[in-house]
């Protein structure tokens, strides 16, 4: 009985022989298999192709010398790898990406959090505000990339932030091209920050609901203040949630391109941006230098760098703790 | 009695602080707006101005006049694009989760790992070897060589297949009794009964092949395959630039989308919730 049920939609092979007479037993069910094989096939078939053949071909290519050209050309062994490594380019933008990493992930996660725990407490009004902090997660960088650049730190005395600054008297800023200080990354993090926020709020919201609420009402009675609860209760309760959102914060910050190509490009379709992320230097080398070789090899210790930093990541954070 | 005075302040503090992000986090839509119904000289007026005065049009007729940009022939393959992708990669991704959850084969923990192992794979840093793929097989400048790669989702697949784990066994028996195959049963019954699942997956398969730039950009070189957001983009490089066709660019861009996402924000809220969850 409880083989059966406990096991029920995967006992096709363990169900005693003999209950379904014949048509069932440890022999292979050749119609099962004929309709597996049609329903994983085209899945099967394309990632095979768009990740499999595509990474191995580009392995390939990482150790041959091919510019111009995505044929398998003269093996050059690691040097593609050794160029890059001594490329004070290439370095500068794994550093700049680290740095970048290492501010945008804390303070992403933070005001999610802190407007998820905001709107969670709330009795009014709460859709209203989750629509207006999830409507930017719909909106494409390249769009948001515009509207920064172009009217809210432009560097005219038009340009909003300009506008708003001139309120409390500061000078007129040329944000983006201003690199002493570096204002460039005013425009870069709210960019990103207006994008992504929403977005993870929604996956914290989900969590909160999640967390029984008789906890809250025991922890007053025992008069625990509200941070004594935010402490004690809802983080622990959020650690499986954090974990995920801190992951998912820190690959699309590796993965950063379409802001910095957009926010930095010239009228003459050149990248200024003093901060290349390595997707734009590695845009830069295959696509645009058609350097396919060296821009195999960078993608290939790029994600080497995102595996060695998520699992880095996974020690820090999952470390101790029972689970 | 005494509990709402206590909790007034701090009610009053919160609300103070949600409404301050809601408009900073509004603000932008709004100044896109304000500029695309301005004139040039008004939006680099130092004086400013509210609303625009005169309201005029004419930054979208230049966008669509502009020969140096096909702003309409881009937002005719952005929709193409966007169109193609969100049904077909959610039924695939619904097809292979289906088989993994229900049908019991030989061999299936070897498929399942071959799907999650390109999870691993962070898929931005793939774009060097899939290019190289899809050049030699032709692919650049056309539509099929943007829509391809984006049809084959691990993350659907998992998705599904936790779905259908899920999903009830004696509808699964009915349909055998009264005479349906695995496939009968999959087209029949699970599929239609995959409604939530599908609208969340399909519109967050929609949002993300209308806002994908990097790939596009690296695939279409030619103006004819340009997707809205190439074409946005390249505005910004154009010689001397139409800031209200700019925004007018932007205008028409976002605006499609946050109307798919207003009236889907449910399923959506569903699907990042759900997808969020799953690590």
């Amino acid at each position: 009985m409880s083989d059966t049920a406990t096991t029920g939609r995967t006992a096709t092979a363990a169900r005693p022989a003999g209950v379904r007479p014949g048509r069932r037993g440890r022999r292979t069910d050749w119609k099962a298999v004929g309709a597996f094989t049609l329903l994983t096939a085209p899945m099967l078939l394309g990632l095979g192709l768009f990740k499999y053949v595509a990474i191995g071909w580009s392995f390939l290519l990482s150790f041959s010398e091919a510019r111009g050209t995505v044929d398998l050309g003269s093996w050059v062994g690691f040097d593609n790898y050794a160029f890059l490594l001594e490329d004070e380019a290439f370095r500068s933008s794994m550093t700049g990406i680290i740095l970048f990493t290492c501010f945008i992930v804390p303070v992403t996660f933070g005001m999610s959090l802190g407007l998820a725990v905001l709107l969670h407490g709330m009795r009014r009004g709460r859709a209203f505000f989750r629509t207006s902090f999830l409507i930017p997660a719909a909106v494409s960088y390249v769009v948001a990339a515009l509207v920064w650049k172009m009217s809210l730190f432009n560097g005219l005395p038009s340009g909003v932030a300009n506008t708003i600054g001139g309120l409390f008297g500061w000078d007129v800023q040329s944000w983006i091209a201003s690199t002493d200080p570096p204002l460039y990354w005013i425009v870069i993090i709210t960019v990103r920050l207006w994008l992504q926020v929403g977005l993870y709020m929604i996956l914290f919201l989900a969590g909160l609901q999640a967390i029984p609420v008789h906890l809250y009402e025991a922890a007053s009675l025992d008069g625990a203040s509200r941070w004594a609860q935010f402490r004690h209760i809802t983080l622990p309760m959020l650690r499986n949630t954090s974990v995920a959102i801190l992951m998912l914060i820190l690959i699309a910050a590796f993965q950063a391109f379409d802001e910095f190509y957009n926010v930095f490009i010239t009228a003459a379709g050149n990248s200024t941006a003093p901060v290349r992320p390595p997707l734009v230097f590695l845009y830069d080398t295959a696509l645009k230098g058609q350097d396919y070789g060296v821009g195999s090899a960078g993608a290939f210790l790029l994600t080497l760098l995102i595996i060695l930093v998520t699992l880095l990541q996974g020690r820090l954070v999952g470390f101790g703790r029972k689970d | 009695m005494r509990k709402t005075t206590r909790r007034t302040p701090v009610t009053i503090l919160t609300y103070l602080v949600v409404g301050f992000a809601a408009v900073l986090f509004l603000a932008p839509f709004y100044f896109v707006l304000r500029a695309a119904l301005m004139t040039g000289t008004q939006i680099t007026d130092p004086d400013w101005h509210w609303l625009p005065d005169p309201f005029t049009l004419q930054g979208f007729t230049d966008l669509f006049d502009d020969p140096s940009v096909p702003m309409a022939n881009a937002l005719g393959n952005s929709f193409v694009i966007a169109i193609v992708t969100a049904p077909v990669s959610t039924l695939l991704g619904s097809m292979a989760g289906y088989a993994l959850a229900r049908i019991s084969v030989p061999g299936r923990g070897v498929v399942m790992s071959f799907i999650v192992v390109t999870l691993m794979i962070p898929t931005s840093a793939t774009f060097v070897p899939t290019f190289v793929l899809v050049s030699a097989m032709g692919g650049v400048d056309t539509l099929w060589g943007v829509i391809a790669p984006g049809l084959f989702n691990a993350f659907s697949v998992l998705l599904f297949r936790n779905f259908y784990l899920k999903f009830p066994q004696e509808i699964e028996e009915a349909g055998r009794l009264d005479g349906l195959g695995h496939l009968g049963v999959y087209w029949r019954l699970a599929l239609p009964n995959s409604g939530a699942m599908l609208a969340s997956l399909g519109t967050l398969s929609f949002i993300e092949s209308w806002n994908a730039f990097l790939w596009p950009l690296v695939i279409g070189q030619d103006p004819e395959s340009w997707t809205a957001q190439i074409a946005l983009s390249t505005f910004l490089t154009s010689q001397s630039i139409n800031l209200p066709a700019l925004f007018a660019g932007a205008v028409v861009t976002i605006l499609p989308l946050v109307a798919v996402f207003l009236f889907a924000q449910r399923y959506i809220v569903q699907g990042i919730a759900a997808s969020g969850m799953k690590d």
